[in-house]
């Protein structure tokens, strides 16, 4: 019996370059940054002063009682869905073989730092009875499968910023296991506060460009200082083929397959040697049944720090090769900033649109490209990919030493 | 100084309005918190510890499972603030 293969058919996704698939798209090739200077009173506490918000604040498209009783990151994840879920048609399925898989870095930090304030100030009494379901980290994932009614399986894998792929890959494996035929996937992150961006910026993780937020992402720029906090989320809905086509769906791009591996070699740093990185694409391929020479696009982990777009460049060019001049290399945190547990997510929602729709989107900022750079980076501009049988890879690593490379191939 | 049942309503009103989105009008003294409402466990915690701060009383914890209908809390309230 062969392997039963797996399509995606549905995007949602909200941003900091639109509240929906389509803006964020649209923004995203014309080179449009996200990244604002923040004006909440803890932000001059700390001494980072840039993020990249969403464009859309949930209480536009979101009732506000049910809004009170979600953390941030729990109403991305639902406004996410049900972008995703209507575009693929809301189809009416056996919903012990509808599934969820959404992923968050850092889970309800929001919540747990503003009840601790109420704690502190006025006494447990206050603290609200939403607060567990609110903070836990699987609380996205919860409650979009509490409105999908999703009986399958809810999981939250959680892997820093490789949760959101890490999402997307294990959903693949669940329809290829036949555990599930149709998952919502993806990831999500709300941590734009005071204590995360403390926690970052004491890392020396975080870019210090306040004055100049738009240019401060700057992944492969010469002068890039590090990464520049986003928030928002992503969700695909994954679905096994035959099960698709006997609906009629729309196909947008198949998840052909991915490659996970861990470094082994330091809690926070990448492996200098991307070892681990370059054993995640050849397992990828492999998996997808691909050869190096049917990537055309990938979209780059590449956070803008200064020893992580350096160490990943180097893994894709030795990974893929030769073949690494063709592949046209995107950095779309330049202009989404860094979504932690989102960014896989929005990124393989990017890489579908750009599968789909046979373009790579720019990598903006890039004033001067570090000359160790030798991979072949989309600049500025988008730049067109090449018609028949193409595939893209999706990087994504986590604290921690994960490393998680997804395959998507046209179809 | 006692509250008068009338002026406790509209502030359970209020309250009920805010937390569970139940419009005002429909939080009548016969409506039952569960059945009616739909106000569950959890936002009867908000709704309990919400009234407290407003009308400045303390509802036991022993108390609150008694509170069955909107008519039991407001008469409650104006008992306990004589």
């Amino acid at each position: 019996m062969s392997r039963r293969r797996v399509v995606v058919t549905g995007l949602g996704a909200t941003t900091p370059l639109g509240g929906d698939v389509a803006t964020s798209w649209s923004a995203l090739l014309a080179g449009t940054s996200g990244v604002r200077t923040l004006t909440e009173e803890w932000a001059s506490t700390i001494p980072v002063t840039i993020a990249a918000r969403v464009a859309v604040e949930p209480s536009e498209v979101m009732d506000r009682v049910e809004m009170r009783r979600l953390d941030r990151s729990e109403q991305f994840a639902l406004i996410a869905t049900r972008e995703a879920w209507k575009d693929a048609g809301a189809p009416d399925v056996d919903l012990d073989r509808l599934g969820v898989v959404i992923a968050s870095g850092i889970g309800g930090i929001i919540t747990m730092l503003e009840q601790y304030d109420i704690l502190k100030g006025k006494g447990s009494r206050f603290v609200s009875p939403h607060t567990v379901p609110m903070l836990m980290p699987n609380g996205p994932a919860a409650n979009v499968g509490l409105e999908l009614r999703a009986r399958a399986g809810v999981h939250t894998p959680v892997s820093a910023c490789a949760s959101g792929a890490e999402a997307v890959g294990y959903a693949m494996e669940m329809i290829r296991t036949n555990r599930a035929e149709i998952i919502a996937a993806g990831g999500v992150e709300a941590a734009v506060h005071s204590l995360p961006m403390a926690g970052f910026a004491a890392m020396k993780a975080l870019s210090t460009r306040n004055d100049d937020p738009t240019t401060a992402s700057r992944p492969y720029d010469l002068n890039r200082d590090g990464f520049v906090l986003g928030e928002g989320g992503g969700v695909l809905i994954l679905e096994e083929l035959e099960h698709a086509k006997a609906r009629g769906a729309k196909i947008y791009a198949e998840l052909s397959g991915q490659g996970l591996t861990s470094d082994g070699y330091h809690i926070a740093a990448p492996d200098p040697d991307g070892a681990g990185v370059q054993r995640a694409i050849a397992f990828a391929l492999r998996d997808a049944g691909l050869t190096t020479r049917d990537i055309v696009h990938l979209n780059a982990h590449a956070t803008s720090t200064p020893v992580g777009d350096i160490a990943e460049a180097n893994a894709l060019r030795l990974a893929l090769g030769v073949d690494a001049d063709q592949v046209a290399v995107s950095a779309t945190k330049s202009m989404t900033g860094h979504l932690l547990g989102g960014a896989g997510a929005i990124e393989s929602v990017f890489i579908v649109k750009a599968l789909q729709e046979r373009i790579a989107p720019p990598t903006t900022n890039i004033e001067n490209l570090d000359p160790a750079v030798t991979i072949n980076v989309v600049r500025d501009k988008p730049r067109a990919l090449p018609s028949g049988d193409i595939a893209a890879l999706n990087d994504s690593f986590g604290f921690g030493g994960h490393n998680v490379v997804l395959a998507f191939s046209s179809y | 100084m006692a509250l008068s049942q009338a002026e406790v309503l509209v502030g359970i009103k209020e309250i009920v309005e805010e937390v569970a989105g139940i419009p005002a009008a429909s939080v009548e003294m016969d409506k039952n918190f569960t059945d009616d409402l739909d106000v569950d466990s959890l936002s009867m915690v908000e709704v309990v510890v919400a009234a407290e701060e407003r009308f400045g009383i303390k509802i036991p914890d022993d108390q609150v499972s008694e509170l069955a209908t909107v008519g039991d809390a407001v008469n409650f309230i104006v008992k306990v603030s004589a």
